[in-house]
């Protein structure tokens, strides 16, 4: 037993020891990539010098680490596919790569990791491309420290800035991704983290993820994105100290559930958003501690949303804090949070005020029948309409009130 | 100097004058009579383009002045109600005046002769009717010009202040002005008067002197030739 | 006209009732400022007094202002000077006095208070704008009603009416109408009533700066275009210069017109 662990570690130092430093520049012996890949041992560090280097399609299928130095430019040539990692263990770090060809058929990528663990991509810069990182059934990795600028300009034409497809126990932590197609995407991804990371002006969302369960999302900036950030058909994830903000549009939220079970959302700027969280066949989320700032609808809530918890929230300066319909029962409960609408008063001074506060208006329930009237918002009819339906509702879901509402921000 | 043309007014259905016809051409001057509602202040503020005629024309040295403004400064003119912004002083109207008039000025006399200068500082609002309307005439006399327009010019005046009234009226017709009253005090448009306009329905019903008002009316008194031009017209 | 405008003005701005304004606003600046935890929320009590309150105080008070100075104006009429000139002297003093106690009432406890924010300052000067733009348009109409009306009661009758429709019965007619029409497209004609209501219009200066999230909410594409690019913004103020251009220029005509 002694003999085998001594082995190995024999066997590792040696490892160690007889790995290898190469160099790769425009005028050493080694000038291209693949062929460093090409004379490397696995385990090898290959050294890329600082100049430009026009490949494509490098494979890089064993464990190897490379390093560029001064950010040396790898130039696709917009042909096609610039890097891929089909091996264990890889490390990537320090390259400026460019021009990933576009194509109707295939989703090229600047880095495409194909069934790998244990891989690191950092410090790594993208200019023009389709797709940026693409994972595609690896697990155990890190995506860090990236920064990558696209120039999409219409939907079929571009790709996602990091791309996770079937993965498991990632972390795609402090990247910075504008004008992509999606942000951030994730397809069947479970047990990762994503963290740190700013995403903007892209062209549909800054997040998108689907089918991914026990998830977290922390501490991340999405601003501007087309259609804001899509959350759908997942559970047990966390959402906290994010902030979602001026994601301007018709179909554009903060933040869109659909389908999401047992989620907690906790921390989060929702800031001029149209919408700021939007709901759909949500249960048991757990919606606290968020600040919602000057959106159009700061919630929205439409059918089949059971048993959620909204407290300890700022809704502030929003047009419409609540907006509810559909099938939503009784039991989503609105608590103890502060409403800048409020008009109550608390003559005990507990904090509390001594009135419930309705936060769903008439008005907003009129815009959903003509949406043109959005035009006569903060007109003095309409404050007066909203005020006699506050007195006696009618239209309005009489369940929805917040019984403890706050008279401070928290 | 002064030609009405004509002159028509109407408000609404009332037809206040009607084609009237005019002319003031020797220095003097000239009492405008009549009863109440007869026409006389409409037809001085048509002059003065107050109230704008509905036909006619009217001249002043032979300019025409509808439209016009200028011609105004050849124009002294006191208004038959004394109401000033309340919250003015008299000097700060004085000021006003000088300045939209941009004229030579005598005011300070005229403070002294009705005894003002205890209340220049003193706003409008606060002041009795009397010394408004004192205010009111240095405002209209203290300027230098060829024509003087004074409607009810005592009304509310101390007899000191009508005497000392009488004698600037004099005072400026003896620099060859000519000068339009409306009054209803018999005593002083008989004292002053070289012509007189009488005004009836609207219409001039007679022009001429004192005398030949009594004569045409077979009185000796002027009150009764008032009253019998009233009496006959109405037969 | 300036001398007009500077005798009135000055007249003006020693009447106790300025001073009156003015105090309310500084209490209501200051109210809202240091009494309320969210400043973003004052700007949007203080739209609703803007938009609301000090459209009425311009028409009330231009009314009241032209009542009480009737004499004055007959003693300016038989002075040298361009009758026109009387009426929009006087229309520019009573304008500017309102407009500056409400600039100073509102912008002196923001200076004091000292915010910093640029977005909130921006807001603060559209809403400032907005308020100045009332101002010379509700003074505006009590000057062409008070011309038209000799008799005040019925004069200040209809100024109130006036109001009144503007920030509520107009408002309540075109909900109304667009609840009835709602099988039509009504983006134009929503927008197009809009412009007809000086409220409304500066009511949407504002809540381009306040409600822009909401107000991209609407897919139709003459509404983005309208509130998602600075076109809104130019076609609301020059309709809301119109509507002072409007009533002044009848204001001038009338003004040479009138019999005293």
């Amino acid at each position: 037993m002694l003999q085998t662990i001594a082995g190995i570690l024999i066997f590792l130092v040696q490892l160690n020891l007889s790995a290898q430093n190469i160099r790769v520049c425009n005028d050493c012996e080694i000038k291209t990539l693949q062929a460093g890949i090409a004379y490397a041992q696995p385990g090898d560090t290959i050294w890329i010098e600082k100049g430009i280097y026009k490949e494509h399609e490098i494979v890089i299928n064993k464990p190897l680490t490379l390093i560029g130095k001064d950010f040396p430019v790898i130039d696709g040539e917009m042909i096609g596919e610039i890097i891929r990692i089909e091996s264990d263990s890889v490390t990537i770090d320090g390259l400026f790569i460019k021009n990933v060809g576009t194509s109707y058929t295939s989703d090229f990528a600047a880095i495409r990791i194909k069934r790998s663990k244990h891989f690191l991509i950092q410090n790594i810069k993208l200019e023009t491309l389709f797709f940026g990182i693409y994972l595609e059934k690896s697990d155990n990795g890190i995506v860090r420290n990236n920064y990558i600028k696209g120039n999409a300009k219409v939907e079929y034409q571009s790709g996602n800035g990091i791309h996770l497809w079937h993965c498991k126990n990632v972390q795609v932590l402090n990247n910075k991704i504008y004008n992509v197609r999606d942000g951030i995407y994730f397809e069947f991804v479970y047990n990762s983290l994503v963290q740190g990371n700013v995403s903007k002006h892209n062209l549909r969302y800054g997040l998108h993820f689907m089918f991914s369960n026990d998830d977290e999302y922390k501490g991340n900036f999405f601003e501007d994105n087309g259609a804001g950030v899509a959350v759908m058909f997942s559970k047990n994830i966390k959402i906290e100290n994010n902030t979602f903000k001026k994601n301007k549009g018709a179909a554009s939220y903060g933040l869109l559930l659909k389908e999401i079970n047992d989620a907690t959302i906790l921390n989060n700027i929702f800031q001029e958003n149209t919408i700021g969280t939007y709901l759909e066949g949500c249960n048991r989320i757990t919606y606290a501690n968020n600040n919602l700032l000057q959106n159009g609808w700061a919630l929205k809530m439409m059918g089949a949303c059971f048993e959620n918890k909204f407290i300890h929230n700022n809704f502030i300066g929003n047009t419409f804090d609540v907006s509810y319909s559909g099938g939503n029962t009784s039991d989503n409960r609105f608590d103890y949070n502060y409403w800048s609408e409020y008009t109550g008063y608390d003559l005990d001074k507990d904090g509390i005020g001594d009135v419930p506060f309705r936060p769903v208006k008439l008005f907003s329930y009129i815009t959903t029948k003509v949406p043109e009237s959005i035009i006569l918002i903060r007109s003095s009819f309409v404050d007066l309409v909203n005020f006699s339906e506050k007195v006696s509702p009618v239209f309005t879901p009489e369940h929805v009130f917040d019984s403890f509402p706050s008279m401070n921000k928290f | 100097m002064i030609d009405f043309k004509n002159i028509s007014k109407k408000f609404g259905k009332l037809q206040v004058l009607e084609q009237v016809d005019l002319t003031v051409d020797k220095p003097g001057i000239y009492a405008i009579l009549g009863p109440n509602g007869s026409g006389k202040t409409t037809l001085i503020k048509c002059l003065l383009g107050m109230t704008i005629p509905t036909s006619g024309h009217i001249f002043v040295d032979g300019q025409q002045t509808k439209g016009k403004w200028k011609f105004r400064s050849q124009i002294s003119y006191l208004p038959q109600i004394a109401n000033f912004p309340k919250n003015m002083t008299a000097n700060e109207l004085l000021r006003l005046i000088k300045n939209l008039r941009n004229q030579p000025s005598n005011e300070h006399s005229l403070i002294e002769v009705f005894g003002l200068r205890p209340y220049l500082d003193k706003k409008m609002g606060t002041l009795s009717g009397g010394t408004k309307q004192k205010v009111n005439l240095v405002l209209a006399l203290m300027t230098d010009n060829p024509i003087v327009i004074l409607d009810e010019p005592t009304s509310g005046l101390d007899p000191l202040a009508l005497i000392e009234l009488k004698k600037l009226i004099k005072i400026e017709k003896t620099k060859g002005k000519t000068i339009l009253i409306t009054s209803h005090i018999m005593s002083l448009v008989e004292e002053l008067s070289d012509e007189i306009v009488f005004l009836l329905e609207g219409k001039i019903h007679f022009r001429g002197t004192v005398d030949a008002l009594k004569s045409t009316t077979q009185t000796k008194n002027f009150d009764e030739a008032i009253a019998q031009i009233l009496k006959t017209s109405h037969v | 006209m300036f001398k007009i405008f500077k005798y009135s003005l000055s007249d003006l701005l020693r009447s106790s009732w300025s001073y009156f304004y003015l105090s309310f606003y500084l209490l209501l600046g200051f109210g809202l400022l240091f009494f309320n935890p969210d400043v973003s929320k004052s700007v949007i009590t203080l739209m609703n007094v803007i938009v609301v309150f000090s459209s009425l105080i311009a028409v009330v008070f231009g009314i009241m202002y032209y009542y009480n100075s009737r004499e004055f104006i007959e003693l300016l009429l038989a002075q040298p000077i361009k009758r026109s000139d009387i009426f929009i002297g006087q229309y520019m003093a009573v304008s500017v006095s309102l407009s500056l106690s409400l600039l100073l009432g509102v912008g002196i406890p923001f200076l004091v208070y000292g915010v910093a924010d640029a977005d909130l300052i921006k807001k603060f000067l559209v809403l400032m704008a907005a308020g100045v733009f009332l101002n010379f348009i509700f003074v505006a109409v009590a000057y062409n009603i008070a011309l038209y009306h000799e008799n005040r009661i019925k004069g200040f009758s209809y100024a109130i009416l006036f109001w009144l429709f503007m920030t509520l019965i107009y408002d309540g007619l075109f909900l109304v109408s667009l609840m009835t029409f709602k099988e039509y497209p009504l983006e134009k004609a929503s927008l197009v009533a809009t412009l007809f209501n000086p409220i409304d219009l500066s009511r949407i200066l504002i809540l381009l700066q306040l409600d822009i999230s909401a107000l991209m909410g609407y897919t139709g594409a003459i509404f983005k275009s309208f509130f998602g690019t600075t076109f809104g913004f130019l076609i609301a103020v020059s309709c809301l210069s119109l509507w002072v251009i409007v009533p002044v220029s009848n204001l001038r005509r009338k003004g040479n017109k009138k019999d005293f």
